[in-house]
């Protein structure tokens, strides 16, 4: 039945996974849900699910970011199939994340909320992540990709980019104890460590020897 | 998205919980082992818990801090909710809706217990805040020690309904009982070099399981200019809602300043020093540019962080958006004249 853990999964197999992972994705949404029902959402409910909904939104970027680096380290590919879904996913919790910060903690109100973006550099970094983020979304279909080709590419470079605001966002809300958004920008650097390894390092230690053999 | 709302039921409706809360703690004392207590405090506490709501003018519980019942502090009391008797009710907070008992005793802030709002009241279960001595050092004509029963029995205790405004931009209505801090002060008999008075909360590792991360400097440390100590509106906190201060809010002592934020109520006091320099508090330490000494509520002043013009009210549900935060919480009335002249932005 994991036999795809050994080889590669066939198509079949892969609309499972798809359809699991999708599955999954949605339970911490399906939680936010129960516990707003059931009135369990702490004292400060906004707040509960405003940290709730980022740290999704965290978690899903940088799963995101861990399947190019499984398949440099072991040389599969297949579950590169499910970068778009956990991409969205990732906007579809920021998406909830902002419409709580507009809707539930600022109640749209447009002049506080403009302030509170321009004097707060944590919020301001936050905003700037999901302003980037907003074309990846877009141009996440195949017909964008076939017409965008290699700008398609560049384009969804800048998730690096919002990755390391959103851990920045993440690390200036939190008031001295900064163990857990260190942990995300430790697991950020690992990610980071390895494409880098494999783009740089060991292409230089490849051409060396073809070099040194030349010789 | 979410569509319940906190129902608005008044605060005396809410006591029957009181109740409900006594089931868990049976579990929990039985868990430590402790039936024998648990079954004793069964049987003194929650059917008289349920007919005291913090809207009643006398507590329904045994005298506490009274010459004829001392005992009842020495007790350890497992989050038992020891009721106080014999305070006063004041008119402070008359028209407010207070914070609900649940809320208050959940999210806390007091990082000895851990940096989760949540963990102080689960960290804290097993702290011993009886017996309890603070000793009063410094510019005084004579350093000495207090028992927590003799600090009960220094001035009456007061019922006072105050408005909290953390730093973070949320607030509560708490109803804490507590006695003026001059009264404590008077007592202490400070000499003319004393100009600010130092609150030094309890270091120890053993009870206080955050103090093992070096978030603050501990033990957390905080302080008021002597006019502020001595202003009415100061109280020392030994309790909230009719009964003693639950351990995750500040057992067996508190300050309370409801004009600053609430980083300023030093927790589990064990020490009062009367300085002449201003003292320098764990929050200074920690983050000069983000806390001042003064820590006035300001919607003038911004935080680097958080939005100061307006806050959160605990218990207002999914859609109850902000309100203005006031200066000085409310209470410029009662303090405003202190800080006459001062320049509020540079001593924030």
């Amino acid at each position: 039945m994991l036999a795809f853990l050994k080889n590669n999964p066939t198509k079949k197999q892969i609309t499972w996974i798809k359809a699991f992972v999708f599955t999954v994705c949605l339970i911490p949404l399906v939680r936010l849900i129960w516990l707003g029902v059931a009135d369990n959402l702490s004292a400060n409910p906004i707040e509960f699910i405003e940290r709730s909904t980022g740290f999704w939104a965290l978690f899903m970027l940088l799963a995101t970011l861990t399947l190019t680096p499984i398949r440099l380290l072991t040389g599969r590919a297949w579950q590169i199939q499910m970068r778009r879904m956990l991409g969205l996913f990732m906007f579809f919790y920021v998406c909830l994340h902002i419409i709580t910060y507009l809707w539930l903690d600022f109640a749209f109100d447009w002049l506080d909320i403009t302030k509170d973006i321009a004097k707060h550099p944590r919020i301001l970094v936050g905003f700037a992540a999901f302003v980037l983020s907003v074309p990846l979304a877009l141009t996440s279909t195949n017909s964008m990709m076939k017409r965008l080709r290699e700008r398609w590419k560049q384009l969804h470079q800048l998730v690096y980019l919002i990755a390391i605001l959103a851990i920045v966002h993440f690390w200036w809300l939190v008031k001295k104890d900064i163990r857990e958004p260190l942990l995300y920008a430790c697991i950020l650097m690992v990610l980071f460590g390895i494409r880098i390894y494999y783009k740089y390092i060991k292409v230089a230690k490849v051409t060396s020897k073809v070099q040194t053999n030349s010789l | 998205m979410i569509i319940q709302r906190k129902s608005d039921i008044i605060p005396s409706e809410i006591t029957p919980k009181t109740v409900f809360d006594n089931r868990r703690e049976f579990i929990q004392k039985a868990g430590f082992g402790l039936i024998a207590g648990a079954a004793a405090g069964l049987l003194s506490n929650p059917l008289k818990a349920a007919t005291v709501s913090s809207g009643t003018t006398e507590g329904a519980g045994r005298l506490i801090g009274r010459a004829n019942a001392p005992a009842i502090i020495k007790a350890p009391s497992f989050g038992a909710h020891q009721k106080i008797a014999n305070y006063a009710k004041t008119t402070y907070g008359a028209g407010e809706k207070l914070t609900a008992y649940e809320d208050v005793t959940t999210y806390n802030n007091y990082y000895e217990f851990g940096t989760d709002k949540n963990e102080p009241a689960i960290n804290s279960k097993l702290f011993k805040p009886y017996p309890w001595t603070v000793s009063i050092e410094g510019e005084v004509k004579k350093n000495k020690t207090i028992s927590i029963e003799d600090i009960y029995k220094l001035a009456p205790l007061e019922e006072r309904i105050y408005r909290m405004r953390c730093v973070e931009g949320w607030s509560m209505v708490i109803p804490w009982i507590g006695l003026p801090l001059a009264q404590l002060i008077k007592w202490a008999e400070p000499n003319s070099n004393a100009k600010y008075v130092e609150f030094i909360s309890l270091a120890d590792k053993q009870q206080m399981p955050g103090q093992n991360l070096q978030v603050l400097d501990w033990p957390y440390v905080e302080g008021l200019r002597m006019d502020e100590a001595m202003n009415p509106l100061t109280i020392m906190a030994v309790g909230l809602y009719g009964e003693q201060l639950p351990n995750q809010n500040g057992a067996p002592m508190r300050l309370v300043t409801p004009w600053k934020y609430g980083f300023k109520g030093a927790k589990a006091i064990v020490k009062i020093r009367f300085v002449e320099k201003m003292p320098v508090s764990s929050w200074m330490k920690a983050g000069p540019n983000e806390y001042g000494f003064y820590a006035n509520v300001n919607p003038n002043v911004e935080h680097p962080r958080w939005t100061q013009s307006s806050e959160k009210r605990i218990g207002g549900g999914l859609f109850a958006g902000r309100i203005k935060t006031q200066m000085f919480n409310g209470y410029a009335d009662q303090v405003g004249q202190m800080y006459a002249g001062m320049d509020l932005r540079k001593n924030f």
